[in-house]
């Protein structure tokens, strides 16, 4: 019987997994703020506001100044907030698994995630798994395809060609994910370079950039890129971001300027985000992330969550 | 008019009103690509006509709460092509016709009490019981001898319904319908 202890218990197992593969590679494990003065602007991620600041809607710029800072490899989980976020795998509240790695592009990430997985399913004893109505396997190979080549093949146009953002994130949920990560884990990569304030634009092809995600069972599980290290390019995107917002009527957000100060310094690093309870939910094979998550009807929609 | 809602504001069990008609939403998603915008799946049921429908809407939709209303009222009787009903809060007489009760009046006995939808003030639906209780008027006497299992034949009830019941069934029963499917379910009285 799968029950809320059931799952605690597969919660702990793959979050001491995940920390000691960190460990064993060297990775220095930090804290940084959960409430900040300035989040990096988004276009659809709602931040929500607390009395003293915003509550971190994830880690990355404080990370990042880190990288600045010379700390060098490093990761951390820790729970992050977003509002308004409430269906089968979201929370307005969860928990993040980020890690940046210097001299490193997104490529390297890939690498990690494959190992990452093989590492989780050798200790947890799991290489397979009943997710929905799906028997899925974390083991290699993995699929990689480029967002280009899933548009055209499943969408049936090219986002890269014709740039259209409505467009695009109703057929990425609708026609492409419901291909993706089956059996195996599948990587989706190169975006249009305007959907991501924060990546790398790929130097042999500038209409895509170097991020990537990794999808499983249909489920996006973890977001990462070769970092932007230009701090002119970076207030640039942060201005068209924060011009967007307002043009839709969105709350107002800073312009996060200690993190372009500090930008300046940062080496080449790649950096990526990984959604842990979705990670827990897959592995442990429940239908919802509300399963896998401790009281998560706090997290119930009463208008303004 | 109904309050002013956003595509945060939707789930299941809201009634909407989308171009003058009010609409159910029966099944709710919300799904979001991480960096993408939200979606709100929503898949919709007219109240009046019954047809579904799927639409996804978007943060930054607009919606209007649908005004409805559901009260209990008493079928009193039927006059020619329309059903007149008791609205037990107000004591009203509210009437409804045939084509707005489709096969809802296929069940409807004197007395019996159901929950009546109402849209701006204007009667659209009725939810029965899912089971009641009707005599047969007419039935044909069953063949002696022919009980193979799963043999039917048809009767007609006291509301002029006709359904398939088992052979042993006689005129004067009384018998259990589930108003959902329409079928018969089983003997309650005998003649």
């Amino acid at each position: 019987m799968k029950d809320s202890r059931y799952f605690a218990e597969r919660r702990r197992d793959i979050v001491l997994t995940l920390r000691r593969f960190f460990y064993e590679k060297g990775f220095l494990e930090v804290e940084t703020p959960l409430i900040i003065q300035a989040p990096a602007p988004e276009m659809h991620i709602e931040p929500v506001r607390s009395e003293i600041g915003f509550l971190i809607t994830s880690p990355e710029l404080h990370m990042k100044m880190l990288i600045a800072r010379g700390f060098g490899n490093i990761f951390q989980i820790c729970r992050v907030f977003r509002k308004g976020e409430f269906g089968k795998v979201h929370l307005p509240g969860f928990t993040i698994l980020e890690w940046y790695r210097t001299n490193a592009d997104y490529t390297d990430l890939m690498k990690d995630c494959k190992e990452l997985f093989s590492y989780i399913a050798n200790c947890i004893n799991c290489f397979k798994v009943s997710f929905r109505q799906s028997m899925l396997t974390p083991s290699e190979p993995w699929k990689i395809i480029t967002v280009e080549e899933a548009f055209v093949k499943w969408a049936g146009w090219n986002p890269i060609k014709q740039w259209n953002r409505d467009r695009f994130y109703i057929d990425l949920v609708e026609k492409v994910e419901p291909h993706l990560g089956f059996p195996q884990p599948c990587i989706l990569k190169n975006y249009p370079a305007s959907e991501s304030a924060l990546a790398r634009i790929k130097e042999s092809n500038p209409e895509v950039c170097e991020r990537f995600e990794v999808y499983w069972g249909g489920i996006e599980l973890a977001n990462g890129f070769s970092e932007l290290t230009d701090p002119v390019e970076q207030r640039r995107r942060f201005e068209d971001v924060i011009r967007w917002r307002r043009l839709h009527g969105l709350p107002k957000l800073p312009m996060p300027e200690q993190f372009l100060e500090e930008l300046e310094q940062m080496p080449k690093t790649a950096g990526i985000a990984l959604g842990v309870d979705r990670l827990v939910m897959i592995f442990s094979g429940a239908d919802c992330i509300q399963d896998v998550v401790l009281f998560s009807e706090e997290f119930l929609p009463h208008g303004n969550t | 008019m109904g309050a002013t809602l956003n595509a945060g504001d939707l789930r299941k069990g809201l009634k909407l009103e989308i171009d003058g008609e009010p609409y159910l939403i029966v099944d709710f998603e919300f799904t979001k690509p991480g960096k993408g915008q939200a979606l709100y799946k929503c898949r919709l049921k007219n109240l009046i006509t019954g047809v579904q429908f799927d639409k996804t809407y978007r943060s930054g939709d607009k919606f209007v709460e649908a005004d409805t209303d559901e009260q209990e009222v008493e079928y009193l009787y039927k006059d020619g092509n329309n059903y007149y009903f008791m609205n037990m809060t107000t004591y009203e007489q509210v009437e409804m016709t045939a084509d707005q009760l489709g096969d809802a009046a296929n069940f409807l006995t004197e007395n019996l009490k159901v929950n009546m939808l109402f849209f701006k003030d204007r009667p659209i639906g009725i939810t029965l019981p899912n089971f009641v209780e009707l005599k047969v008027i007419k039935a044909e006497p069953g063949v002696k001898g022919d009980t193979a299992s799963g043999a039917t034949k048809p009767v007609t009830l006291e509301t002029g319904y006709k359904v398939q019941v088992p052979l042993f069934v006689e005129e004067g029963d009384v018998l259990k319908i589930d108003t959902r499917t329409g079928s018969y379910v089983e003997r309650v009285s005998a003649k």
